[in-house]
């Protein structure tokens, strides 16, 4: 086997291309670095299109009340007051810009009826916020950068003769290893995934933009290239992870047929008269108000039945009670054995709105079930349950610059792979304009910190050597575990025990048995060559998603309390105390992780004065409130 | 149940069609198999695939022949005891079992000149009017999953012709970007014609007929690309109509219905059709319409050759014409001395 390692030097070397790695990239490129792209999938194939809703920002087009203080209160709101202020108000304040911007680059969102960027309502944004294209607007968004980037490589060529002298992708490459000298990022090491063959990258600064980590999970709308790389990057360079134990979960992901499990099912569908029913056919939604709920919900069926052509005089039917209870709701029956044949609940509208309604007051979600998966929501139910779609949490960083905290310097982190932003629950349509605002930020500051550097830090030999003995570890490992069979068992403990509702004693099993499966991990072979070979690439991966897990597991015992993507059954309140509180994972020296608790940075007088002091009241500790009103 | 299939296994260097029985449940796609071959009986096997939903174009593949996506092909559209057959996208270059080296789309990319945008516009002052960006969002839809290109014929089975040839992903870029209501380049026909080979294309519509976004890549962005290029480059309905018409009976032909003779102006009557006397010239060749596409009983066309009558694109000038042409059929006329050179 060739051990023969390809190097490149590069000024800011990007880890991932999606959404935030490309702008960055460009950003990098513009302030004059030599700027390479890592990309594990072709490029152009990121995550980022599968977002559909639209990217916010306060431009007001649509409703001129808008701006970006209003924008930072939402957020906050939305994110239960968790969130980094500091990049809260970034965002708000930046996003127009970036938006405007993609227009220079070529980007075609819908138009107002004045020719400008229209904006549609979102559920958590007071005001018409999000800008789009039909529901492909994250699909635009990567095109958009995918055709900026070819448009510097050109000019590039015009003056150079080389279409790659300044910005290059590495299409289909995976990054194992970071490579430090003393605390400083000196590059990065990784494979081809067509022929197998490593390539160091010499680098002072690497940029993480990898994404999620949903593939952790059984039930997730997430691809195969969310497995938490850029998280294991970081915790294993000596960063911080951030608030790992806030995962948005969607209550009602398809969960059969199999070639839809994990799509999104809109609530609009439960909007509309759709109802959620266990195997024995029975409405459940009923038993599971909770009594602070109880005078705005219908009490039976006919109520509620009537509340949709009636909505003054009759309560809400239970099915629309907030995200997290439906959740919950399902999440229960499926337990008491009154689940689905495969584990989930029926959403039913067939048997509630004649065909020709559902299809003019649905059309996308029946020609996207109808054409994927041949599920005709006019005549059949949908199997559904809660299904894995974003992380709050990630690498901690500076707000305004992306740099990692913890002990490395030279490394940043922008998109769903830094945490903070979106405190304990994302609001749709902020992690677009994430993307855009945070990215441009991190390729900024890693090409000023480059700038900083007297010498180049240099990767060390044996640390190279020892990376590329680790990637081919399973190869060469005859006779040890199927990596799929270990994927598959690693998402079932996520799933069942640290899924959308958590409990102390499943949790503390969760981790003996994440342990567990650590050992196993560490005996995992592939067969196989090193030319394009998927089950050795899951090989790889399965180290990364196992130490991510771990990080969720733990913050999720210790968080002792229910916010936004947490759930804790219990401990079924939201605590003005734990409001206070960033659980931050780090590795010690043996490659356990650590858990820490550290305060919530406060927020500046300014910013506390955009809310009124009965909202602060609900979020806020009294002492808290008392330190408000002195100022 | 098992389900049998043949999976095309190999490198650059060959590779042969292995068969596997393998369990297929209710309501599965071709790719939820390959995955099933992964996990139990192959987990080398190499394959494309990122969202699953159809949206980023990673999984294209041949299936029985077809250019498809994998995520978008149900097993129940085949019937129980039909066998699969699963190759890689035969157009581009093998690298491993179904995984292939695209980086052909990515060159053209590269070579098509990027959109510039319009001098003195600052960022937040771009106008559009909604009917200005539906044209180009059509072709924004692509989802760069490359069946067109796989499937076109100009270099599907002719790596001779790639240098020269762009493909249809790339016409529908240079369509976009010239129908973008504030594109700052005027020449986007002209380069697709000049460098991106469009006169290649014989709009045998089976980029169109595999787009899974069902993008009408040949109807809305190829045929206007011909049509406002047509007199100025290279095309063969023109080529053809430019060697058997002398320039000057060209230009009359196209400006027939207004006035093609000013020396024998036609009376102007109420009925002007009645009044066209019967055109003693042979229809102009460049005049016809092109060939439409061979389609089935189905009303759609087969696109595969190993489903086709015969291999190769269609003829531009029609599959029943041979050439060369019986003297007698040709329509040449000799100059007529009386007309003036000038005219």
């Amino acid at each position: 086997m060739s051990t023969a390692i390809e190097r490149h030097r590069y000024d800011v070397v990007v880890i991932g291309a999606g959404g935030a790695g490309l702008r960055a990239a460009i950003e990098a490129r513009l302030a004059g670095k030599r700027t390479a792209i890592i990309s594990k999938s072709l490029f152009g194939k990121a995550h980022t299109v599968m977002a559909e809703g639209g990217a916010a920002a306060a431009m007001g087009n649509v409703n001129s009340n808008d701006n970006w203080m209003v924008h930072f209160r939402d957020t906050m709101r939305g994110g239960k007051f968790l969130n980094n202020f500091r990049m809260a108000e970034l965002h708000a304040k930046e996003a127009p810009e970036r938006i405007w911007e993609l227009e220079t680059y070529g980007a075609l969102f819908d138009r107002t009826k004045d020719g400008k960027i229209s904006q549609r309502n979102f559920g958590g944004h007071e005001y018409p916020r999000l800008a789009h294209v039909g529901d492909r607007t994250g699909l635009e968004l990567i095109r958009t950068l995918q055709q900026k980037i070819v448009s510097l490589q050109q000019e590039d060529f015009a003056e150079t003769g080389s279409y790659d002298s300044r910005i290059r992708v590495f299409q289909e490459t995976t990054i194992t290893e970071l490579m430090l000298d003393g605390d400083r990022v000196a590059g990065a090491f990784g494979y081809y995934r067509e022929s197998g063959e490593f390539l160091l990258f010499e680098a002072p600064a690497v940029v993480l933009a990898t994404g999620g980590v949903g593939r952790s999970y059984k039930v997730t709308s997430n691809s195969w290239e969310y497995t938490g790389d850029g998280h294991a990057l970081a915790l294993r360079s000596g960063a911080t992870l951030i608030n790992m134990e806030f995962l948005q979960f969607h209550p009602t992901g398809m969960v059969w047929p199999p070639s839809v499990k994990g799509i999104l099912v809109t609530e609009s569908v439960r909007g509309d008269g759709g109802v959620l029913r266990n195997s024995e056919g029975k409405r459940f939604m009923f038993d599971y108000v909770p009594d602070v709920f109880r005078k705005q919900y219908a009490e039976t069926e006919e109520e509620g039945d009537r509340w949709y052509d009636d909505p003054d005089n009759n309560r809400r039917p239970p099915e629309l009670l907030p995200r997290d209870e439906v959740a919950r709701a399902i999440n229960s029956e499926v337990k008491a054995g009154r689940g689905s044949p495969a584990g989930g609940v029926f959403l039913d509208v067939s048997t509630r709105l004649p065909a020709e309604q559902i299809i003019k007051r649905l059309p996308s979600m029946h020609h996207q079930f109808k054409e994927l998966a041949d599920v005709d929501i006019t005549k059949e139910p949908m199997e559904v349950g809660p299904t894995c779609h974003y992380v709050m949490g990630g690498v901690e960083v500076d707000p305004d610059t992306g740099a990692a905290f913890g002990t490395v310097q030279g490394l940043f982190a922008a998109g769903e792979v830094s945490g903070g932003m979106h405190g304990s629950n994302r609001l749709g349509g902020n992690s677009l304009s994430d993307l855009l605002v945070f990215g441009k930020r991190a390729g900024e500051h890693a090409a000023a910190y480059v700038d900083t550097l007297g010498v180049r830090p240099k990767p060390a030999k044996i640390d190279v050597a020892a990376a590329a003995e680790v990637a081919l570890a399973p190869l060469a490992r005859a006779g040890g575990e199927n990596p799929y069979t270990l994927q598959q068992d690693l998402q079932a403990v996520m799933g069942d025990l640290v899924g959308i509702i958590r409990r102390a004693g499943e949790l503390t099993d969760a981790l003996k048995r994440l342990q567990e499966l650590k050992a196993r991990v560490a005996n995992v072979s592939a067969d196989g060559g090193r030319l394009y070979n998927p089950g050795w690439h899951l090989a790889l991966d399965l180290r990364n998603m196992l130490v991510v897990s771990e990080c969720t597991a733990k913050a999720a015992l210790e968080r002792e309390e229910s916010r936004g993507g947490h759930t804790r059954e219990d401990f079924p309140k939201m605590s003005p105390e734990w409001r206070r509180v960033n659980l931050v994972c780090s590795l010690d020296e043996a490659g356990e992780v650590h858990l820490e608790r550290k305060p919530v940075p406060r927020m500046r007088a300014e910013l506390i004065d955009l809310f009124d002091r009965s909202e602060l009241a609900k979020y806020m500790t009294d002492e808290e409130l008392a330190e408000v009103e002195a100022e | 149940m098992k389900r049998h299939f043949r999976v095309w296994r190999g490198d650059a260097s060959g590779g042969e069609l292995r068969d596997f029985d393998v369990e297929v449940n209710e309501g599965e796609v071709v790719l939820d198999i390959i995955h099933r071959l992964q996990a139990t009986q192959a987990p080398d096997l190499a394959c494309r695939w990122n969202c699953k939903a159809g949206k980023c174009g990673s999984c294209s593949m041949e299936i029985n022949g077809m250019p498809r996506l994998g995520c978008m092909t149900r097993m129940s559209t085949f019937t129980e005891d039909e066998t699969i057959t699963v190759t890689p996208i035969r157009t581009f270059p093998v690298i491993r079992d179904l995984v292939t080296d695209v980086s052909f789309n990515y060159e053209k990319a590269r070579e098509t000149p990027a959109f510039a945008p319009p001098p003195g516009v600052a960022p937040g002052d771009y106008r559009m009017r909604q009917v200005d960006v539906e044209r180009s969002q059509e072709f924004r839809k692509c989802i760069e999953c490359f069946l067109c290109q796989n499937t076109c014929h100009v270099i599907r089975d002719h790596d001779e012709n790639k240098p020269a040839f762009s493909g249809p992903r790339f016409f529908i870029r240079a369509a976009e970007l010239d129908m973008h209501p504030l594109d700052d380049r005027a020449d986007r026909k002209e380069y697709a014609q000049a460098s991106q080979g469009l006169g290649y294309c014989n709009i045998t519509k089976c980029c169109t007929e595999v787009c899974p976004e069902h993008i009408k890549i040949t109807d809305n962005a190829i045929i206007p690309m011909k049509e406002r290029v047509v007199d100025r480059r290279y095309d063969p309905l023109v080529w053809l109509g430019r060697k058997i018409f002398r320039r000057d009976e060209l230009e009359s032909a196209s400006a027939k219905p207004s006035s093609a003779h000013p020396s024998a102006p036609h009376p102007p009557t109420a009925n002007p059709s009645a009044a066209n006397p019967p055109t003693v010239n042979p229809p102009m060749s460049s005049a016809r319409l092109p060939q439409t596409a061979p389609v089935g009983p189905d009303g759609h066309m087969d696109i595969a050759e190993l489903v086709a009558p015969q291999q190769g694109g269609l003829s531009p000038f029609g599959e029943d014409i041979e050439f060369p042409l019986p003297p007698e059929q040709i329509s040449y006329h000799h100059p007529d001395p009386d007309k003036s050179p000038d005219h």
